[in-house]
């Protein structure tokens, strides 16, 4: 009867019930769209930033990520190599090799990242290839180099130049080389167009005297939201002695911290939004104590007692917030449903800006259900403490001076 | 047998003020179980203070009420409200039916609220209607039915729990005459069939005239009390 009497409370004054529920319902479509298109735009960035060179993790020699030196490198064996078949959840691992090196060309020389990779798998990963502007890309016994545009820039080389390498390889050995440049490559970062140089795997192996050895295993996952799963099971297969997984928040704090950032002042538009949400729903539970005091009376004369008929009046109050919360999740979902396959694209400087660092700028929105659910859940909660009011004011009311009213 | 005691009530509103009101100065009465009482007196004179005392819906400032020998002006507030469901119908003046329930769900709701069967809900309900002539409107709400209509839906309602007595205050103001008729027909009929006690405040002649015994109250004090034939 509780449940009955509650619903067909909340039609008694139907425009205000639609009215209430229509407010509840936008603040539930804007908050959703927002924070969908902040995931989505996030995980598109990280998404780029991960497949643009880092990976979701990498597999390490224990303590490089500390120092960076060739010397910690690791033997990349069966059991790394073929990790890509134990674990379900990873869909590739690419290994490289890599170390700071001297470049010098003629009378000009400057400070590199000398990467080795496996082109085939490398490309896979990264599409490397795609970013070759001149020349051609590597292939897996390769002895050329693909050097960034701006390096080559630096440098006065071009196509078919050759390039001495010099750096202290592993373990002490005295690594140098001449590597005739392949290809050009270009980098949106101009960080990286400036510093990278690409050798094959072997190449790199012999340059650097590590045969066999690389200093990290970049991990791509069938899904980012099987990171958690797949570095803890990554952790239990191998040896923490020798090796350490890092995933990619924990190699790029700065990032994180920027996502933080703007989620947490994404959660305050959201409040003060929520706020003003909420001064709307408390003006209508007002209104609606005020209106039915005297019932109120009646009711408590007639002997129903103070707890159901809060409870009664509690319902209402769920029930039009749950109304207002299932009509924002069913506009919003076509809403995010749209920008997620339709992204918001970025023009002009600040897309280029973006492109600069490697990201693409679009702003798609993440179809995720739980942002729809929360939503819902937070205008619960929300509804729920305000309609403590009337339970208060129930809780003091005198039957008589109700029925006055 | 009493079915209802006053002993010494008074009531004053606002005690501590330069201006207390003196609602009720001494009130002793009793009223016999089947009683057709109705309670009249100028307006203020305390009429409607005394049914509130005697529901349960206030309490005096001094004295008691007993009602199946126990002095309900002692009981805290829920306790109160539990007696009221189980012991007391209450009809008011403006009907007071709870408009988003039907008829029958109006009748039906002080039943639920004690957690009677289906069955027993189901029969009482069946009962009432016939008694105040309701059967072809119980699905109605009470906006689709006219006033004299609903007041017999109250009337239902009040009786829906097999009360002890029936407090009305002034049940007859808002209904014309053959309404009014209808209605004091009904009551009657209950009081005389089922023993009902009912007491009314009222200042409604066709109520006073229709009344066994008429107490008169003046200045907040019993000035007559009178059984008519």
């Amino acid at each position: 009867m509780i449940w009955k009497l509650a619903w067909r409370n909340i039609f008694r004054n139907k425009r205000r019930t639609y009215i209430t529920a229509a407010s509840i319902a936008l603040a539930v479509l804007t908050a959703a769209s927002m924070r969908a298109i902040q995931k989505g735009a996030w995980d598109n960035m990280v998404d780029n930033v991960v497949k643009y060179y880092t990976g979701y993790a990498q597999i390490h020699a224990n303590g490089y990520w500390e120092d960076k030196t060739i010397d910690l490198s690791f033997a990349y064996d069966e059991q790394v190599s073929s990790l890509a078949t134990s674990i379900a959840s990873i869909d590739q691992v690419v290994p490289r090799i890599e170390s700071f090196a001297l470049a010098a060309y003629g009378n000009k020389s400057n400070g590199t990242l000398v990467v080795g990779v496996d082109p085939i798998e490398e490309d896979n990963f990264t599409n490397l290839s795609d970013k070759v502007t001149q020349g051609a890309y590597l292939d897996p016994k390769d002895d050329g180099a693909l050097v960034a545009e701006g390096l080559a820039e630096i440098l006065n080389v071009g196509l078919g130049d050759t390039l001495t390498l010099l750096s202290q390889g592993y373990h002490g050995a005295t690594a140098a080389g001449n590597y005739p440049i392949k290809g050009l490559v270009k980098f949106a970062s101009p960080q990286l167009n400036r510093q990278m140089i690409y050798l094959s795997l072997d190449g790199a192996s012999d340059f650097y005297d590590s045969q066999g050895l690389i200093t990290s295993a970049a991990i791509n996952l069938n899904s980012p939201d099987q990171l958690e799963l797949t570095t803890s099971l990554l952790k239990a297969q191998l040896d923490p002695k020798t090796y350490e997984i890092k995933d990619y928040r924990e190699m790029m704090p700065e990032l994180m911290q920027a996502k933080e950032l703007d989620i947490v002042s994404g959660y305050i538009t959201l409040a003060i939004l929520y706020l003003i949400i909420a001064f709307g729903i408390f003006g209508t539970i007002l209104m609606m104590v005020k209106e039915r005091t005297y019932e109120f009376g009646i009711l408590l004369s007639i002997g129903m007692n103070r707890a159901k008929l809060g409870m009664t009046v509690w319902l209402e109050t769920i029930f039009i917030g749950l109304l207002g919360a299932c009509i924002g999740i069913l506009i919003s979902m076509p809403i995010v449903a749209w920008f997620s396959i339709n992204p918001i694209r970025m023009t002009g400087e600040a897309a280029t800006a973006y492109e600069k660092f490697g990201v693409e700028p679009i702003f798609p929105a993440a179809f995720d259900i739980s942002i729809f659910l929360s939503q819902a859940f937070l205008v619960l909660i929300m509804t729920s403490i305000l309609a403590l009011y009337p339970i208060m004011t129930l809780q003091k009311l005198d039957p008589v001076q109700a029925m006055r009213a | 047998m009493s079915v209802i005691e006053a002993i010494n009530i008074h009531k004053v509103y606002n005690p501590d003020s330069d201006v207390p009101v003196h609602a009720l100065r001494g009130i002793d009465l009793k009223i016999d179980e089947g009683e057709f009482t109705a309670i009249v007196g100028p307006s203020g004179s305390g009429k409607t203070t005394l049914l509130n005392i005697i529901g349960g819906l206030d309490r005096p400032s001094e004295g008691k009420i007993i009602i199946d020998n126990q002095d309900i002006s002692t009981f805290k507030d829920n306790e109160l409200i539990d007696f009221r469901q189980k012991n007391i119908g209450f009809v008011f003046q403006s009907y007071n039916l709870i408009p988003v329930l039907t008829a029958r769900e109006n009748i039906e709701f002080v039943m639920l609220l004690q957690k009677r069967t289906e069955q027993e809900r189901e029969a009482r309900v069946m009962e009432l209607v016939t008694a105040v002539g309701l059967e072809d409107k119980i699905h109605k709400r009470p906006n689709q039915l006219s006033g004299g209509q609903q007041q017999r839906v109250a009337v239902a309602r009040a009786l829906a729990s097999k009360p002890k007595f029936i407090l009305a205050d002034e049940p007859t103001a808002n209904l014309d005459s053959a309404s009014t008729t209808q209605l004091l027909d009904i009551m009657h009929q209950l009081n005389r069939e089922e023993k009902i006690t009912f007491i009314f405040s009222t200042h409604d002649q066709r109520v006073i005239d229709r009344a066994e015994r008429v107490i008169t109250i003046d200045d907040g004090k019993v000035v007559n009390d009178e059984i008519q034939n």
